[in-house]
């Protein structure tokens, strides 16, 4: 008992009870509930075990293949569009020694955004009749409005625009950390040794940085999901399930059309997905960690 | 002009497009709050406000006056009630819990130490609209759906994990020595971390307690399913509320939007400095 009470899990219960209650026990019915016919409006189905049928219909289903692969390419664009542009506006930041402080400050005024409203103010600037995009386009002569959030691939890109819009400044903020971060040394005699400043970004900040993106890419791939909100409030997947996300279509099924059991099947999936996105760079991040490491 | 000048302007110039393409979504949205819903639907669009007004707020808060159009406003000081009641609540409790998690993390060794870490964190990355479904079955067998408590519950768990992350990282910082002196001159262990370690790492534990509540404050999708009525929706529910109930009611909508950016406004400029090293595990030099 002594021992119990010196020890660390005495510290870790109160998290391990509520994690186990809200999220562990949670999960297990949702995995119980994927193996059967669960409709919100039939509560006996809940006891009905059909095996792996929702799944066989999942794979076999064209509109679940085309959101989960939408999710995919979305993701892989926008957070590597985020990096990209985050890594820029940190570099051009570290350039600037008047005002820095200021401008990192303003950097940090999308993080302070919930989704929803990054959704609402995006949905408002992309509105086809009054939105700022349009209206600023009357100005230069396009009379005909663009029909921004119906058209696929411009609701798509529109979307697009929103979620890097809120989650640059994230990568921006944690490499500018970084950049700030980098012993002055080894760059001023890479300078004196002739290096070119292409040469001193490739061998030495980059490496350098390296943890702080995965740091970033840790902390965006946990919470993915958000485009959720995003969409949601944009489109809400559609028309025409043009924009549907894996999310969007998840809530769709579980609960404008019942279909519990279908639903969590689906949700099972994108928790893989999600849970893979974020092991692969947690690993990245503890190698990372160990290699940089002061202590 | 030397060619040092000319980069100087350019980093400048691009430095200020920067600024205009990252504030003007959001200052456009505050600006349309108090604007007459004539100027917002005006073709040609009217760039300079002819005048300002605070019709919007009036009608979200006290009922439809002139000039609003006579439309019935959207229970937003409920909305607003209940935002605040789930958000302090929930924040409480999981940086109390979470507090004392980090600590363990920080302060103890054990097998697979990283492993566990991982573990909790992952249960973070499980999409909020996964993780509702199973929720709201169970909630609407035990009576906890649109209630103050069921929510609340949710974003505790919801907020360990980030917690842990940030104030383990607060408390690696200080150096076990000091503890391990109050201790030989015959503190408790208890006593160690009460009069040492917690007030070293208060900065911390605050910043991982406006990160918590921030993250409650924004939430949608967990909530958008788990809250029915005015009894337990919050603000950002309360948005999608404009969008179902009229023809969308830009002005209103933006003057609500406001209001749920104000307190996080505050909130982030009052952490930032935290959020970056605390982030960055304040170990890399930052």
């Amino acid at each position: 008992m002594r021992k119990f009470l010196n020890g660390p899990w005495v510290l870790l219960m109160p998290t391990l009870i509520i994690l186990t209650c809200v999220v562990l026990l949670p999960l297990l019915l949702s995995l119980w509930t994927s193996f059967t016919p669960f409709k919100l409006t039939k509560p006996d189905t809940l006891y009905r075990f059909v095996g792996f049928r929702n799944y066989e219909r999942l794979i076999g289903d064209i509109d679940f293949w085309i959101a989960f692969g939408r999710t995919v390419l979305f993701l892989a664009i926008a957070l590597n569009l985020e990096l990209v542009f985050g890594l820029g506006i940190a570099l051009l930041i570290n350039k600037i020694t008047y005002g820095q402080r200021t401008l990192r400050t303003l950097m940090m005024f999308p993080m302070m955004f919930s989704p929803i409203l990054v959704g609402f103010q995006w949905k408002y600037i992309f509105n086809d009749n009054i939105g700022l995009m349009n209206n600023f386009l009357r100005e230069f002569g396009v009379i005909q409005p663009i029909p921004w959030l119906v058209d696929g691939i411009l609701a798509n890109t529109s979307i697009m625009a929103a979620e890097i819009w809120s989650s640059t400044s994230v990568f921006a903020i944690l490499l500018l950390a970084g950049l700030l971060g980098i012993p002055k040394d080894p760059i001023e005699a890479a300078k004196v040794d002739g290096c070119n400043s292409w040469q001193v970004f490739k061998n030495i900040t980059l490496p350098f940085l390296m943890p702080f993106v995965f740091i970033a890419m840790t902390i965006r791939s946990l919470d993915v999901a958000r485009a959720y909100d995003i969409v949601q409030m944009m489109t809400g997947g559609g028309p025409a399930k043009r924009t549907e996300l894996l999310w969007t279509l998840i809530s769709r099924t579980g609960y404008v059309d019942a279909k519990m059991g279908m639903a969590n099947a689906m949700s099972y999936i994108s928790i893989f997905l999600s849970i893979a996105f974020t092991f692969f760079f947690f690993y990245k991040l503890v190698e990372a960690r160990q290699r940089l490491s002061y202590e | 002009m030397n060619k040092k000048q000319i980069n100087n302007i350019l980093i400048w110039f691009s430095a200020i497009v920067l600024i205009i393409l990252i504030m003007t979504p959001g200052l456009w949205v505050v600006l349309t709050a108090f604007r007459p819903q004539v100027d917002v639907m005006a073709k040609p669009a009217v760039w300079i406000p002819r005048n300002l007004n605070l019709i919007q707020f009036e009608t979200m808060l006290f009922g439809g006056s002139e000039g609003s159009m006579g439309r019935s406003p959207i229970p937003v000081l409920s909305y607003l009630r209940n935002s605040l009641i789930i958000s302090f609540t929930s924040t409480f409790i999981a940086v109390l819990v979470g507090t004392i998690g980090g600590y363990g993390f920080a302060r103890h060794n054990f097998k697979h130490k990283n492993k566990y870490f991982l573990l909790i964190m992952l249960t973070r990355t499980i999409p909020g609209i996964s993780l509702s479904l199973p929720i709201f079955i169970i909630f609407s067998k035990i009576g906890l759906i649109d209630t103050h408590i069921g929510i609340i519950l949710v974003f505790v768990a919801l907020n360990i994990p980030f917690t842990i992350w940030l104030t383990d990282g607060f408390f690696r910082q200080i150096p076990r020595a000091m503890s391990e002196v109050a201790m030989t001159d015959g503190c408790t262990k208890l006593q160690a971390f009460w009069h040492i370690e917690l007030p070293l790492s208060r900065s911390g534990i605050a910043s991982a307690g406006i990160f918590a509540f921030l993250i409650s404050w924004n939430e949608y999708a967990l909530v958008s399913n788990l809250a029915r009525s005015t009894d337990s929706k919050t603000l950002t529910v309360g948005l999608m509320d404009f969008t179902a109930q009229f023809t969308i009611n830009w002005p209103g909508m933006c003057a609500l939007a406001v209001f749920i950016i104000i307190p996080a406004l505050i909130l982030t400029f009052m952490v930032q400095k935290h959020l970056v090293t605390g982030l960055t595990f304040g170990g890399v030099k930052g």
